[in-house]
């Protein structure tokens, strides 16, 4: 396959692009100089290792190993979609179960298709972007969902003396808050290809692959996406919500 | 027969006690005016009636059973709370009428609002109206016909006529006689001092987080 071919001096090249940043944090004195080559070193460095190990686990074929990668994927990115609603009870699992059953379902039908294989070079990739997408959207979720608790506070009070329960009286909130975690990954499906032309399309072309190909992936991972997302917001409202009020049906 | 009686209930909250110590009883058909500066503990006082918050200390009994072993959902059908600023959400008035019903599966009944609208000096095209566009006195007087809608045993009321006009006030106070005259027991905390003795059949002050006095006016 005839594709873009990066050799270690145009690497080396290419890293003088920091410098412009590093200039112009430097003459517009935003102070971003330490952390701007802190970043860059760290991403180096990640990118590497995790390259030399990717390499290593695709040679491996052993889908135990693979599904354990995900596993950790997922606990990772729950972690950090926790640290996002720190308002939330049981944060992590409320994540942890909404993520995996989110990229779960997609993951599955995505392999009964047989649009992708399980095999560690298809199902590490895909669970990525699926999982750091239903991370964002679960991040944004809870934020909106502590804000409306805040922000509503009276509303939900006035329905929970109506008599109503406290899914009733949380509905509204909790419809608010999975629109906004839904909400970009629609926003970026409707400028697909106008406004962007998303990483993985651009990377099977960089790679060589036509891009009448490449748009079948994106489509694809366009779907997908959508699932996920969906699925998880949904499940990570759902089972957080709770968390605001008391075993009295009253708001904490 | 005591509606609704605190028993050395004290409610504290973000390590002050808001009330202290707070014994009193209310019979089934009491109309109850309660009256104290701002700040004095009021409306945590309503709110304990209808089980929005429940005592750090004490034990409030609704029809002689403790609140703390009835089902707050249902305990709170039968003590409704008017808030002081009216909240009303969706799109239009239909939106806040329908929700007493929807939450008891039932299909909304057209002739109850509208038979309340009109109490209310409204007529029924108001179900239509888009709350955005509602005056202040207006949306107040749809939460009251919200609150209304399924009579509660006991309707708890906090400075709801505040932001009404003297017209207005006046057709709300005469619902609210006729609630209490049909046997609903009524808590009305104002800071109108006419208004507190005009109908009430006590009087009961506030102050401080303590009850300085539980008055028979009538």
């Amino acid at each position: 396959m005839k594709g873009a071919n990066i050799s270690n001096t145009s690497l080396l090249l290419a890293s003088s692009l920091v410098l412009v940043s590093l200039l112009f944090s430097y003459f517009q004195k935003l102070k971003l100089e330490k952390e701007t080559i802190i970043s860059v070193i760290r991403a180096v460095v990640q990118l590497f290792v995790v390259g030399y190990i990717l390499q290593f686990i695709f040679g491996l074929h052993n889908p135990v190993v693979t599904t354990l990668i995900i596993l950790a994927m997922t606990f990772n990115a729950s972690y950090n979609a926790a640290k996002r609603g720190k308002e939330i009870k049981n944060g992590i699992w409320i994540s942890f179960i909404s993520i995996f059953v989110g990229s779960g379902i997609t993951l599955t039908v995505l392999i009964l298709s047989g649009a992708i294989k399980y095999e560690a070079y298809q199902m590490i990739p895909i669970s990525g972007m699926l999982i750091s997408n239903a991370m964002i959207a679960i991040g944004l979720c809870y934020r909106q969902l502590a804000a409306n608790f805040k922000s509503r506070r009276n509303e939900v009070e006035v329905k929970l003396s109506l008599g109503a329960d406290i899914h009733m009286s949380s509905i509204g909130i909790l419809r608010d808050s999975i629109r906004t975690g839904m909400l970009p990954t629609i926003d970026s499906t409707k400028t697909l290809g106008i406004v962007s032309l998303p990483g993985m399309m651009t990377g099977l072309i960089l790679a060589g692959t036509s891009p009448v190909m490449a748009i079948r992936y994106q489509i694809m991972v366009t779907f997908m996406m959508l699932s996920t997302t969906a699925i998880s917001s949904f499940m990570a409202c759902f089972l957080s919500y709770r968390g605001f009020f008391n075993d009295r049906k009253q708001l904490i | 027969m005591i509606k609704l009686e605190f028993k050395n209930v004290s409610y504290r909250h973000d390590n002050r006690e808001v009330l202290h110590n707070l014994s009193v009883q209310f019979a089934a058909g009491d109309y109850v005016s309660i009256v104290g500066s701002s700040g004095s503990g009021k409306s945590t006082f309503l709110r304990l009636c209808c089980h929005l918050i429940s005592p750090s200390e004490g034990n409030i009994f609704l029809n002689g059973q403790d609140m703390l072993l009835q089902n707050p959902i249902e305990l709170r059908k039968k003590v409704s709370y008017c808030f002081q600023e009216p909240i009303l959400w969706g799109t239009t008035v239909e939106d806040n009428v329908t929700f007493p019903y929807q939450i008891r599966n039932q299909k909304l009944d057209i002739s109850k609002v509208t038979s309340l609208l009109s109490d209310f000096h409204m007529t029924p095209d108001y179900l239509h109206h888009e709350i955005q566009n509602l005056s202040g006195g207006e949306k107040q007087r749809i939460a009251l016909i919200r609150t209304m809608l399924f009579e509660p045993e006991i309707l708890l009321l906090d400075e709801v006529t505040s932001a009404l006009d003297a017209e207005n006030t006046e057709l709300v106070e005469k619902a609210i006689l006729n609630l209490n005259q049909q046997g609903i027991t009524i808590l009305w905390v104002t800071h109108n001092d006419e208004q507190s003795r005009k109908y009430a059949n006590k009087l009961l002050t506030i102050e401080d987080g303590q009850i300085q006095s539980l008055e028979v006016i009538k």
